[in-house]
């Protein structure tokens, strides 16, 4: 068995020490060692966007960053979008607006869209389907996934001064 | 109606943007162990022989199974029971397993299968159709119609050839339909465990937990009872986990051996291996039409590339030449299919079935018939679509038909009239129609028995449990069990707890495939739900003193209808039931009407209804480059009733972005190694990398229109969406190209060097056209005659008195083999 090496790193908004195998891609060390599986996997090597998670606030693919690199780092999952008891305007637009359809893919997409929000508020549809366009989803046709980004924009303006819309009786 | 057609978030909708849903790879089970599978690096071999002590005496490796852990084979079909979960004496393709290793991680078990030795006895490749049709040896297997051929089919239905004489122009086309695969982001993964009584367990993300049960059981030689199958959320199917696979016997039984849990996850690469994806189909139609464009009679003939194993092959087949009937009005049909073996990935179902590449044939056809009749394409189609309420020359009940309304629809919202034949050179709109079965009418194994079942259980908490075997695979079927409970009883989705796919908790349902699960699960749904309302009726109208029949159920309360003050909630109604009958439980069970066919090969088809859909494609096409770009999609689709249009729409535009895929870019296949390696046949690309599949880049505007009367047949109406939007596409696509540019793309993917190449034709004054030229010689037997209703049949073949096909006990009969 390989020597273990250890990190410290804040994950969601918490610190967490961990050790594990140095070959481990931050996306075993997720999955495997941090009991984090909602992030997902899908190609192996970068191209489905599954993996994708926020390193210090921006997008990387979990799966081609090695998990030794990440010392001293702020990661963000998918676990970690929902705040205070209520879910991410992300969050909400997705399953509401079918932006999520099996499921899988939706986790990368939803730290990606995050990530595009955090730098452009009120981005143009180019603008997310530029951000969007390394994740693949093969459910979808991506159409609702553009409409609930654009949702999520639209409520997080009003929702200052509205009450948001709960989807009748499911949350 | 309170839940049914008004847009709602799915019941599973915050688990899925949580994270929490727990796909099969993220169930993490104290003292797991990992499998992997070594698969043959030669296409075609006898395997000679095995050498795995050195992988056994690795660090860390605890079993290694070979074919001879396997003796009993297995395969979805009845007929087709052709797999061993590891190789026994030969391999098929580069992919087929021959070989497990289980360790204790993941690492370990990868490292071990390099040391596993392998000696085969190379066998002559099949790579191509032609190639199998020509030489009968070596046997890929030793079953079929001979050689290697798997399957051959001959059907007609009236006289063809007298009609094709009547018509007063015959057309005479040939296709081809490239293979191309499901793609699921989720890798297919399974665990196995036993439980504490010591009886199997077995989670994976399967379309098909109850056929996944019974091949278990067969395979293994052990009591169903015994062993329980729970289908996990699935990431995506689309049909590529619809069979029973070899990971998911190998597993079960290293967990039998070990007594922990196992667990495998397939590479990206392996799922390319498993496949069961689009049949590549060569195809030939020949059809007569009047000058008013009325289809006299029309003959298809069907090649269809099967890969290494049989799996859904023998139904595709007959998939291929079913549904042209359903569509429009085509008096008199003959069908001819084959499928022969190659030492490629087994083909099977993907969305649609073995009915997009003929679809794609038949919707092109109709195209030149309509320039050459000087008919507008869709006013064609409006003339000659099927009438509803009828049976076709193929016995197949149409039940309600939208597709006049959806053709209607499309063309105002695309601008037909303004479009077609008007655009500039380089930019053109193209039509294709189409339909789909709502859940195929016979099951895989035949029985009188449901299709599926629904159990409730319900509680003076108020709280309701709805148990179904169905499948979630991201269609939304346990959205569609709970809306169909909620609206009968009144309460709402939030208190409904949805418990599905478990062979041991739930009722069997069939499994997600065919769309079959909203009709069937729908209907299973309200009979149940329909028996608790009796129940609770019952009880609150003692209560109450009010006639059942002026109770409403709505809001979480029974009430008078006359007098809506007076009632009660519906937790006290399910007490007083509770209180009155003792446990409350309902079942409700859906099994479809009687098939009209009763010829051998009249399985595959029948449907209790169909839904119909109409597509028009944009498209603007550099003639320098040939590179199509696609900025717009037009589709209505006829769903009867949507249970919930958040949902429908998602599957109509996930239908078109799957189809634009396999139009434009998706393919899967092979190529040869270099003479200086192994000259193996290996598959071209089985990575995400260079299999291309369209991005947020590519993915033009759709406009979705649906179309909704709603059918008696389907639960509140309903009708299926998940699979028959995809049709179209592809050929209106390829119809749109002919407008843009003059040429025809007679195959997919229509890729800019066969428009280029089609363009060099035209240019040189050749036909203008890229496609298949011939269809091959095929020895075909003796076709099934059938007459048709009009000519005075009555579903049964002249040809074959006798051997009528019976849904009753299990069929004998291997020429009848529905999915």
């Amino acid at each position: 068995m390989a020597q273990h090496t250890s990190i410290a790193l804040t994950v969601n908004g918490e610190p967490a020490e961990v050790a594990f195998a140095p070959y481990k891609t931050l996306l075993e060390v997720l999955r495997e060692d941090l009991n984090l599986c909602g992030t997902k996997h899908g190609c192996e090597l970068g191209e489905c966007g599954a993996c994708a998670v926020l390193l210090d606030g921006q997008p990387v693919l979990s799966c081609l960053v090695l998990g030794v690199e990440c010392d001293g780092r702020t990661v963000t999952t998918v676990e970690g979008l929902a705040s205070d008891g209520r879910l991410h305007p992300l969050q909400d637009t997705f399953a509401d607006l079918g932006a999520a359809q099996c499921g899988y893919c939706t986790p990368g997409f939803l730290v990606t869209a995050k990530a595009l929000l955090d730098e452009h508020p009120h981005p143009t549809r180019d603008q997310i389907k530029e951000a969007l366009s390394g994740n693949l989803c093969r459910c979808t046709g991506y159409q609702q996934i553009f409409e609930a980004v654009e949702a999520a924009v639209a409520r997080a303006t009003t929702e200052y001064q509205l009450p948001t819309t709960d989807s009748k009786g499911t949350r | 109606m309170n839940i049914i057609g008004v847009p709602r978030r799915r019941v599973d909708g915050r688990a899925k943007v949580t994270g929490q849903t727990k796909f099969a790879d993220d169930l993490m089970l104290p003292r797991t162990v990992h499998c992997k599978l070594l698969r043959s690096t030669v296409p075609h071999a006898r395997l000679l022989s095995i050498d795995a002590s050195r992988a056994l005496a690795h660090p860390g490796v605890l079993l290694v199974l070979t074919g001879r852990d396997f003796p009993i084979p297995y395969g979805i079909l009845p007929v087709s029971q052709d797999e061993h979960a590891l190789a026994t004496d030969r391999v098929r393709f580069v992919g087929d397993p021959v070989a497990a290793v289980v360790a204790r991680d993941e690492l370990t078990a990868f490292e071990a299968l390099d040391l596993i030795e392998v000696k085969y006895e190379p066998l002559r490749t099949f790579s191509v159709p032609e190639d199998s049709l020509v030489h009968d040896t070596p046997r890929i297997h030793d079953y079929g119609d001979g050689g290697n051929i798997h399957k051959l089919v001959a059907l007609s239905f009236g006289d063809v050839d007298r009609a094709l004489a009547d018509a007063d122009r015959v057309f005479d086309d040939t296709f081809f339909y490239q293979g191309n695969t499901h793609l699921p982001i989720e890798q297919h993964a399974a665990v196995a465990a036993l439980d504490p009584d010591g009886k199997l367990v077995l989670w994976s993300s399967t379309q098909t937990p109850h056929y996944v049960h019974r091949a278990l059981a067969k395979a293994l030689d052990m009591a169903p009872a015994h062993i329980r199958v729970i289908a996990t959320p699935n990431g995506g199917g689309f049909g590529g986990k619809s069979d029973p696979f070899n990971h998911e016997i190998v597993v079960a039984k290293a967990a039998l051996l070990l007594d922990r849990p196992v667990k495998i996850c397939l590479t990206r690469e392996e799922v390319f291996y498993c496949h069961r994806g689009r049949h590549p189909v060569l195809m030939q139609f020949r059809t007569g039409v009047k000058r008013d464009g009325t289809i006299t009679g029309m003959h298809v003939k069907t090649l269809l590339d099967g890969g290494a194993y049989g799996s859904y092959g023998v139904a595709s087949t007959f998939y291929t030449g079913a549904l042209q009937t359903v569509t429009y009005h085509i008096p008199a049909y003959r069908f001819q299919g084959c499928r022969v073996f190659t030492n490629k990935p087994p083909c099977g179902p993907k969305r649609g079935h073995g009915t997009p590449q003929s679809r794609f044939g038949q919707e092109i056809q109709l195209d030149k018939i309509a320039e050459s009749l000087a008919i507008d394409p869709a006013e064609l189609r409006l003339r000659i679509v099927e009438r509803p309420e009828t049976l076709t020359a193929n016995y197949l009940h149409v039940g309600t038909i939208g597709l006049p309304e959806c053709i209607r629809r499309v063309t105002r919202a695309a601008g037909w009239d303004d479009t077609y034949h008007k655009l500039p050179f380089g930019r053109g709109v193209g039509l294709a129609c189409s339909s789909y079965l709502s859940g195929a009418g016979l099951p895989i194994y035949w029985n009188d028995m449901p299709h599926s079942g629904v159990q409730l259980k319900l509680d003076r908490s108020g709280g309701v449990t709805a148990f179904c075997g169905a499948t979630e695979i991201g269609q939304g079927s346990d959205d569609v069990l709970v809306a169909c409970v909620a609206e009968v009883l009144g309460i709402e989705p939030i208190d409904i707890r949805a418990v599905t796919g478990d062979t041991d908790l739930t009722p069997v349902d069939l499994g997600s495939y065919s769309s079959r699960v909203t009709l069937m699960m729908g209907n299973a749904a309200i009979q149940a739900a329909e028996r608790a309302r009796d129940l609770l009726a019952d009880a609150v109208s003692k209560k109450l003193g009010v006639p059942q029949d002026r109770l409403v159920f709505a809001g979480r309360r029974v009430f008078d209808a006359s007098n809506p003050s007076t009632g009660v909630t519906f937790a006290e109604a399910v007490s007083l039931a509770e209180t009155a009958f003792g446990t409350i439980g309902a079942t409700g069970s859906y099994t479809p009407p009687r098939s009209a066919a009763r010829f051998k090969g009249g399985g595959v088809g029948p449907s209790p209804t169909y839904s119909y859909t109409a597509s028009i494609v944009e498209v603007e096409v550099d003639s320098a480059t040939g590179w199509v770009h696609v900025p717009r999609v037009w589709i209505a689709h006829d769903i009867g009733r949507s249970i919930n249009p958040t949902l429908v729409r998602g599957q109509i535009e996930g239908s078109v972005y799957m189809a634009l895929g396999e139009a434009l870019m998706e393919e899967q296949t092979f190529r040869r190694l270099p003479a200086h390696l192994s000259h193996a046949l290996v598959h071209k690309f089985p990575s995400m990398l260079e299999y291309k599949s369209p991005t947020t880049l590519d993915m033009p505007d759709v406009f979705t229109e649906l179309v909704e009367h709603p059918d008696p047949r389907g639960p509140f109406g309903a009708k299926e969406v998940g699979q028959g939007p995809l049709l179209p596409v592809m050929p209106a696509l390829a119809n749109a190209v002919y407008d843009a540019v003059g040429v025809r793309i007679d195959e997919v993917p229509i890729t800019p060097e066969k428009i280029l190449k089609a363009l060099a034709a035209k240019a040189a004054g050749k036909t203008p056209r890229y496609g298949p030229s011939q269809f091959p010689e095929i020895a075909w037997p003796e076709s099934l005659q059938v007459p048709p209703p009009w000519d005075g049949g009555d579903g049964r073949a002249t040809t074959d008195k006798g051997k009528v096909p019976r849904a009753e006990g299990q069929s004998k009969s291997p020429e009848v083999v529905p999915s």
